[in-house]
Formats: structure tokens, C-alpha cells, sequence
């Protein structure tokens, strides 16, 4: 009997908390923000963590509060700086653009003893290679985000600037004053 | 024939006496070629040859690589010394990869293989015979001149025009080679005809060139299919969309091709190159250069191997007058500044000019004066004024809104600026925002998909492993018990 009736109590009291749970989540549930969904979309989306949140995701959402500046992605650059601007409706000034610029990482061939840590760590699979082999970067899927050489044991990666060729020069902006 | 009007455009001052009077010299033998492996549009050449090979003149240095791509080869006999960066001739002075050939002074050619009927050759075999000669446009843009003649295979191509406009002041490259080699232009143009299967021919040339104009009405009077058509001087006669516009009456539509409007555009030089390589299978190792302006001492047209550096060049033209205040490859219009003399010329270089400080206008900018005389010359129909407001304020998205894209980089609009901004400068540093802006928006995109798949992995690897797993635990309590 009393076997019974714990049973009874602890399933009506289930019920009841689950029912209660489940009015709750419709008067005072937090629907997505269409904001953070709109710069969820803009962000890369590699959860590569460069900006300090663990995710893009929580980047949108820190952006949507105003916590963090449009200009917190560095894999994304410029691009996505105005992007996110325009999407928050604020001005970007691309002067304050910490801008260094987009990196890659390399492999240095001699410190590298195969370990394929910085492999599973890399967002974007860009790094090639087998156990105890020499591991590559593919600079063409690389977004620079340093998460591979965070966790190389023996510092063998370094982030470097993309070198500036033939193909990727720009004219530079004519610094003159008045418009 | 009847003949057409383009918008806009400008009369500057010709400056083509000097060097259109003294018949073409040839170069003496440089000491060193250095011989880019990029000097087309497209991807760069692979090198074929080690430091230390002896290689002969016409023999492959460097083969194509990908769709749009030209062969580089050897312009003279000789040992390669080295290969590696060396000064691009280009504005930035960036290295490119570069071949350096010591000449040995004997000129041996390799052994070529000369067609025994031209015109009996399929179009395929002129467009591989073309491609294998590394020929590229060589008015000045570089493009592979064989993936012109494969885009008539794709569309339909009626009438071919062959560039004699030759609008930049200062140049008279074409112009002597039209009055000179006629004959020889006259053929290349019925072989690129015949490999485009095109049926009419125009060779369209500028009025202030009345002896080339009767040069070639005298070598194509031979033949019906190709008439020579006289057009008016106005820059840029010579530009590829403003000459169509006059000699058919067809506008090419924005971002299309000219093939896909059934024309085809090839320079008159092109045309010479093309009867050199289809006829006599000989690959383009020199072309014409015109040495000008006023700071030459004895300016005239000069027939250069390829990677001859600019300084041999200068001083086989008696050297500088005065020290030049900008150095140009190109005409003035729409050339390079040449970052330096030890750059070498390379199959798209047309000229070497050299500016005095009174030819070259330097003068301080002022406030624009919303004249509008920027818009009246832009042969584009674009509004120059408004543009360059836009890029000065960093709205480049609006720029292009506005058709910055369109924008041919003619520098008519900085020609006739009485307040002296540097449009054209801005114009050409929003193309280039433009286009990092559309590289770095492929980046993100392609990031977003790799990041994706890499969920998907992540994803269908837990769901093997998750799959795999039942069969353990039992394993595990046989084991235990």
C-alpha cells in the first residue's frame, strides 16, 4: 500500500511540475531573438572562439545585448563588421578596426612530431596529415584562428600574416583631406 | 561602312610624332633576360627548366597550367642562371617568379615545325598551335589569346575586330608594325578569322594614322572577307567595348563577354603573333615596345626580347634628358608607373614612357566643382563625381551600387577634372576594396560549409560509435561474470 501511494504522489507530483514547467515556458519563455538568429547568420559559424565567447552563437547574443563591439570577429574582418552593423543599426567606424589583418597557420616542419591534436582541434578541417606524419595547413580552408596552436605540445605552429603577392595587392586609398 | 558613335571620350594630345617617324630598331642582345612566369591574366606559367640548363631560343620554359594560362619561352639562346623573384613591372614592385637567362649570343633557335598550308588547319589545331606559342592580347590586358578563339566555339562569333585604334598618346607600336609588317598582320588576321570561323573581318584604325591605314588597305585589298575601316581618333578608341559600340552598333551588356554579342577583339600585334606562330610555328618571344616620351633622349619604336629589363631599353634610346618624373609601362592613360628600371618588359608592355615634369600635370587637388564635366567624357555612362564621393567616404557597397564595376579605369574623368582629383586612383582602389570585399565574403561562405561538414563528421562519428557501442556492454558483463 504504501509502495502504492509513493508511487501515486511522486506521479502526480510529476504531472503537476511538469504541467507547471510547461506554462511557464509558454507565458515567460524566451523566444529565439530574430536579432541573434540574424547575426548568428552573419558569423562565420567555425565556433572557432577567437572573440572570447565560446561560440558564435553566444557572440550573437552578446552582440545583441551591446557587450561586445561589430568589430569582434577577427576571421571575419571587415566584411562581417559591417554586416553586423547594419544588422544592429549602428555606425562602424573602420578606423577602430584593430585590423591585423587575416592570418594562417603554418606548420613548422621541424618541430612538428605528428601528434594530430591541433587536426581535431582545427574549426574548419584544414590541417592534413597522419599520426607520427607531418601535419599541412590548406591555407585556401585556413581562417586563422590560432586554435591549433594553442594546443600544439611542442609550439610548433605560428600564425602569420597572409604575404602580400602580385594577386592579392590593392591599390591603396589616395590620402587626400576633402571630400 | 557605316560608324558609330560611343559616348563620352576625350581628344587628348597624340605626342605620337617623335617615334612614329623612325622606322623600328631592333634591340642589341641584353646581358640578362629575366623572363616572368606570370605575364598573362590567369594562372602563372610552371617552370620546365633547372638553374644551369641550356635552353634554345623558342623552347619552353615554363608550361601552362590551368584553363586561362600562356607558356613562357625562351627569347633567345642561353643558360638559365636562375630562377626566382625578381621585380614584377607592375605598380606595387612586388617580386614575381622569374626565369634569368644569360644569353650566349648565338641565337639558335629550336627546331620549329612550320605549317605547310595555314589555312587548311581546323580551328582546333590554330587554337592549340596559338596556345602552344604562349600568345597572349598584347595591346596591353594579357589575356591567353587562345581562350578568346575557344570562347567561338561557344558562342557563335560573326564579325572579328582587329585593334588598330591604338588611342594612348605616346604609343605608335601598332602603327609602325601596321605600315612595316603588314602583310604578315594581314595574314594572322584571316588565320584568327578562320579559328574563330568568323566570316567578316574589320581592321579598325584610328584616322591620325593615314600611312598605316593605306599600309593595310594595300596588303587586305586581296581579300574580300576583310575590309579596313577608318574610325575617328577619340580616346579609348581602343578600348575593346568602345570600339565594338563603333564599328558594329552592338553595346557589349555589363559583365558579358564580347563573344556572347558575336564579336571577337584581337590587337594588331596579336594578329602578327598569331601568322608567326600558326605559319612558321614560332612561339612569341619579343614584340614591339615604343620608347617615349619627353625625357627620352631618341625615342622610337624597338623590337625587344621578352625580359629585357626596362634600364637596356632606355639606354639603347640614348638614355634620359633630364630625370623623368614618372616612368610609365603603357601609355599615360591607362599604363603602370614602373616601379623601377631593373623591371623587365614583358609580352603585354606596349611602351616604356618616360615623363618630364611638364608632361606628366602634376598639380595639387582641389575641391570638386560639381562641373560635371567627369560625366560628360565617362564612355561608361557613369557619374564620376558622385562615385568618388562615395569611395572617399568609405561607402564602397554604394559605389558599387552605382556601377563602379562598370567603370574601365580610362581615366578620361581625371583627364578633364579641372580640380585635379585623383579619380582614376580612386576608382581603381574601390575595384580592388570591391574585389577583397568579394573574397573575403567566399571565405566566409566556404568557412561556414567547412564548419558544417565538420558537425556533420563530428555527428555521423558519434552515431557509429554510439551504434558499435551495445555490442560491448554485454562482452563487458560475460566478462565480470
Amino acid at each position: 500500500m504504501t509502495m502504492i501511494l509513493s508511487v501515486a504522489v511522486l506521479a502526480a507530483l510529476g504531472l503537476g511540475l511538469g504541467w507547471l514547467l510547461g506554462l511557464a515556458s509558454q507565458w515567460l519563455g524566451a523566444t529565439t531573438d530574430p536579432v541573434v538568429e540574424r547575426l548568428t547568420e552573419a558569423l562565420p559559424g567555425s565556433q572557432c572562439g577567437q572573440c572570447g565567447y565560446p561560440g558564435c552563437g553566444q557572440a550573437a547574443i552578446a552582440l545583441s545585448k551591446g557587450e561586445a563591439p561589430v568589430t569582434l570577429c577577427p576571421p571575419g574582418g571587415r566584411v562581417v563588421a559591417e554586416k553586423l552593423a547594419e544588422i544592429l543599426g549602428t555606425t562602424f567606424d573602420p578606423g577602430n578596426l584593430p585590423d591585423r589583418g587575416p592570418l594562417l597557420a603554418r606548420v613548422r616542419t621541424d618541430s612538428c612530431i605528428g601528434c594530430s591534436r591541433c587536426i581535431k582541434s582545427c574549426p574548419t578541417d584544414a590541417i592534413l596529415g597522419a599520426t607520427k606524419q607531418l601535419h599541412v595547413v590548406l591555407e585556401e580552408a585556413c581562417i586563422g584562428c590560432g586554435a591549433c596552436a594553442e594546443v600544439c605540445p611542442t609550439g610548433g605552429i605560428d600564425l602569420e600574416g597572409i604575404p602580400v603577392t602580385l594577386r592579392n595587392w590593392r591599390w591603396h586609398k589616395p590620402g587626400v583631406g576633402h571630400a | 561602312m557605316k560608324i558609330f558613335r560611343f559616348r563620352g571620350g576625350i581628344h587628348p594630345e597624340g605626342n605620337k610624332d617623335p617615334t612614329a617617324c623612325h622606322p623600328i630598331a631592333r634591340l642589341p642582345l641584353p646581358k640578362r633576360l629575366y623572363i616572368p612566369l606570370q605575364q598573362h591574366i590567369g594562372e602563372p606559367a610552371a617552370p620546365e627548366v633547372k638553374v644551369g640548363d641550356h635552353v634554345l631560343k623558342g623552347q619552353r620554359l615554363a608550361r601552362h597550367q590551368g584553363s586561362v594560362s600562356a607558356p613562357v619561352h625562351a627569347p633567345t639562346s642561353g643558360t638559365v642562371i636562375a630562377i626566382g623573384d625578381h621585380m614584377a613591372p607592375h605598380p606595387s614592385g612586388l617580386p614575381v617568379q622569374t626565369i634569368t637567362l644569360e644569353p650566349d649570343g648565338e641565337e639558335r633557335w629550336i627546331e620549329t615545325e612550320p605549317a605547310v598550308d595555314p589555312f587548311s588547319l581546323t580551328r582546333a589545331e590554330v587554337a592549340a598551335r596559338v596556345r602552344d606559342a604562349g600568345i597572349v592580347g598584347l595591346g596591353g590586358a594579357a589575356f591567353p589569346a587562345a581562350v578568346k578563339l575557344d570562347a567561338g566555339n561557344r558562342h557563335p562569333i560573326d564579325t572579328l575586330i582587329i585593334n588598330g585604334g591604338e588611342c594612348e598618346p605616346y604609343l605608335t607600336c601598332d602603327d609602325r608594325l601596321m605600315r612595316e609588317g603588314a602583310g604578315y598582320v594581314v595574314e594572322g588576321v584571316r588565320l584568327i578569322a578562320n579559328g574563330l570561323g568568323a566570316k567578316r573581318a574589320v581592321i579598325a584604325i584610328e584616322d591620325n594614322k593615314p600611312e598605316a591605314l593605306e599600309a593595310m588597305r594595300v596588303a587586305a585589298a586581296a581579300h574580300p572577307g576583310i575590309r579596313v575601316l577608318r574610325v575617328p581618333s577619340r580616346y579609348p578608341m581602343g578600348s575593346e567595348k568602345q570600339l565594338v559600340t563603333t564599328v558594329t552598333g552592338r553595346e557589349i551588356p555589363a559583365g558579358k563577354l564580347s563573344a556572347e554579342i558575336g564579336v571577337s577583339v584581337h590587337n594588331v600585334g596579336t594578329a602578327l603573333a598569331v601568322c608567326r606562330a600558326v605559319r612558321f610555328g614560332k612561339p612569341l618571344v619579343s614584340r614591339v615596345v615604343t620608347v617615349g616620351g619627353g625625357a627620352i633622349r631618341n625615342p622610337r619604336n624597338v623590337v625587344v626580347p621578352i625580359g629585357t629589363p626596362a634600364a637596356d631599353l632606355v639606354e639603347f634610346c640614348g638614355g634620359f634628358t633630364v630625370t623623368p618624373t614618372r616612368v610609365l609601362m603603357g601609355g599615360p592613360m591607362m599604363g603602370q608607373v614602373l616601379p623601377g628600371l631593373e623591371a623587365p618588359v614583358v609580352k603585354g608592355t606596349s611602351g616604356i614612357i618616360a615623363l618630364t615634369a611638364a608632361e606628366a600635370h602634376a598639380s595639387s587637388e582641389r575641391a570638386c566643382l560639381h562641373c560635371g564635366r567627369c560625366v560628360d567624357v565617362c564612355p561608361v555612362g557613369l557619374v564620376p563625381l558622385e562615385l568618388a564621393a562615395r569611395v572617399r567616404a568609405g561607402r564602397i557597397d554604394d559605389a558599387a551600387e552605382l556601377g563602379m564595376g562598370d567603370c574601365l579605369s580610362c581615366g578620361c574623368c581625371a583627364y578633364v577634372c579641372p580640380a585635379h582629383l585623383p579619380l582614376a586612383h580612386l576608382f581603381n582602389y574601390a575595384k580592388g576594396e570591391i574585389a577583397a570585399r568579394r573574397e573575403a565574403q567566399r571565405k566566409a561562405e566556404e568557412t561556414r560549409k567547412l564548419a558544417e561538414a565538420r558537425r556533420l563528421r563530428l555527428a555521423a562519428e558519434a552515431a557509429a560509435k554510439a551504434a558499435r557501442r551495445p555490442a560491448r556492454p554485454t562482452e563487458k558483463a560475460e566478462t565480470e561474470s
